[in-house]
């Protein structure tokens, strides 16, 4: 019997809870270990654990992977969420992509200098309703399927309603004028596995706060 | 009979290299039409050809495909490039990023001012020489075989080989500490369908220069 996969990183969202959110909705159990000062870091890449000194890194099946994407990969193909064939694929990859580039620009705001922050929000936003919600809707109303591929729930509606509830928490009247990702949020929500994972008390991490950007930089060594 | 896959991208490096490189590793021929103007790009656009209003964008089997990774995972795959099994393919993954993250950032640095640019490639530099090339050189010696994975050529072989020359340019006497990956270089380098792909003439690109630069922030108007 497998051991549960082992999520190594500090205890936050970061470039994690793409794959936090992935695993849970593909419902595997999972432990973490938090990295709480700097030398938890050192300690993993002086173990060698670190292909490329860097975290994210995940203990699963025997391997210690790295890189986000090779690992959200390894986990859709493993739980059957990655589509039945290389095009839809393709397609679940292109649409992740998207959802990768947006997410990140939310993700690093927490960094930027207090003086470029509104402009940053004004650009976030303008690049959610008019590049790439508009994207996602027409995708799902091109078909009018409850899923962006093949019919099926893959990691593509996944990253996306993750994404969703980033965008949400940026400014909820930003997903007002698109309601069939308002349904597919809804749609993926309720999976029950999702649902568990929506509770209060599951592994899903809080947007960062002061204290843990704080905390963060610390383990990373940030100025 | 299909039709040769298009790449639609600026006539220079980019995003669009690894690309290209993957292609014609794989003995694929491809097409290029080459963004110069605007009005081009904006055609692109609102003939809604871009999934995410940006390039690259490669034509293939019937696909409009955008994003860099979903474009070359999709090749792989096709062209048997991609390891036998999960396990394999995760590490074909895991190093293409690696190399990947490395060639994004002198794609990068050609847009910054000239100080920041300096910068940016001796970073550049310094993550080669002691964060990626030291696992590389090592995958190589702990296993004794040809390529990096399993055994068999691979997209992470292409991609490593892209990121040695790439960086070579830069410095020509990056590999000094790594012989394993000195002959790894000269072996891939040698394969013809590689062979063909470094002789000018070929598709392969030129590093970017200021022409190149003023072209895309003309096109993307930044």
């Amino acid at each position: 019997m497998a051991g549960k996969p082992k999520l190594h990183y500090f205890n936050g969202r970061g470039r994690m809870e793409c794959i936090r959110w992935l695993l849970a909705a593909a419902g595997v159990e999972f432990e973490e270990k938090f990295m709480e000062k700097p030398e938890d870091l050192d300690k993993l890449r002086n173990d060698g654990s670190l292909m490329f000194q860097q975290v994210p890194m995940v203990e699963i099946d025997g391997m210690k992977l790295v890189q986000t994407r090779a690992i959200l990969n390894y986990v859709a193909t493993k739980y059957n969420l990655y589509g039945k064939d290389m095009k839809e694929r393709a397609l679940i990859d292109m649409y992740s992509e998207g959802v990768v580039d947006l997410g990140e620009m939310i993700l690093l705001l927490p960094l930027c200098p207090p003086d470029q922050k509104d402009a940053k929000i004004t650009q976030i936003k303008e690049s959610t309703t008019n590049r790439y919600l508009p994207a996602f809707e027409k995708v799902l109303k091109s078909h009018g399927q409850d899923y962006l591929v093949g019919n099926k729930l893959s990691k593509a509606d996944i990253h996306l309603v993750e994404l969703l509830y980033y965008v949400e928490e940026l400014d909820p009247s930003l997903l007002a004028n698109f309601p069939l990702l308002k349904g597919l949020k809804t749609r993926v929500s309720n999976l029950p596995a999702v649902k568990k994972f929506l509770q209060p008390g599951s592994q899903r991490k809080p947007p960062m706060d002061e204290k843990g950007l704080e905390e963060a930089k610390r383990i990373f060594r940030i100025k | 009979m299909a039709a040769k896959p298009k790449l639609w991208y600026f006539h220079g490096r980019g995003r669009m290299e690894s690309i290209r490189w993957l292609l014609a590793a794989a003995g694929v021929e491809f097409e290029e039409e080459f963004l110069e103007t605007r009005e081009q790009y904006e055609k692109l656009q609102k003939d809604g050809r871009l999934l995410f209003g940006q390039v690259p964008l490669v034509e293939i089997d019937g696909m409009e495909l955008t994003q860099t990774r979903a474009i070359l995972s999709y090749l792989a795959a096709k062209y048997n490039l991609h390891g036998k099994d999960p396990k394999e393919t995760v590490r074909i993954d895991m190093y293409a990023d690696g190399t990947l993250e490395l060639m994004l950032m002198v794609a990068l640095a050609a847009f910054k001012p000239p100080e920041e640019k300096e910068e940016s490639l001796a970073l550049v530099l310094k993550k080669a020489k002691t964060r990626y090339f030291p696992v590389f050189e090592k995958i190589l010696k702990d296993h004794g075989e040809d390529f990096l994975v399993g055994n068999k050529f691979s997209w992470a072989d292409i991609q490593l080989l892209e990121a040695i020359l790439t960086v070579e340019e830069l410095d020509a006497s990056v590999l000094s500490d790594f012989p394993l990956l000195k002959e790894f270089k000269t072996r891939i380098s040698n394969i013809p369908t590689i062979k063909k792909f470094l002789q000018p003439g070929s598709q392969r690109k030129p590093p970017p220069d200021s022409h190149y630069v003023e072209v895309v922030r003309n096109v993307l108007q930044f």
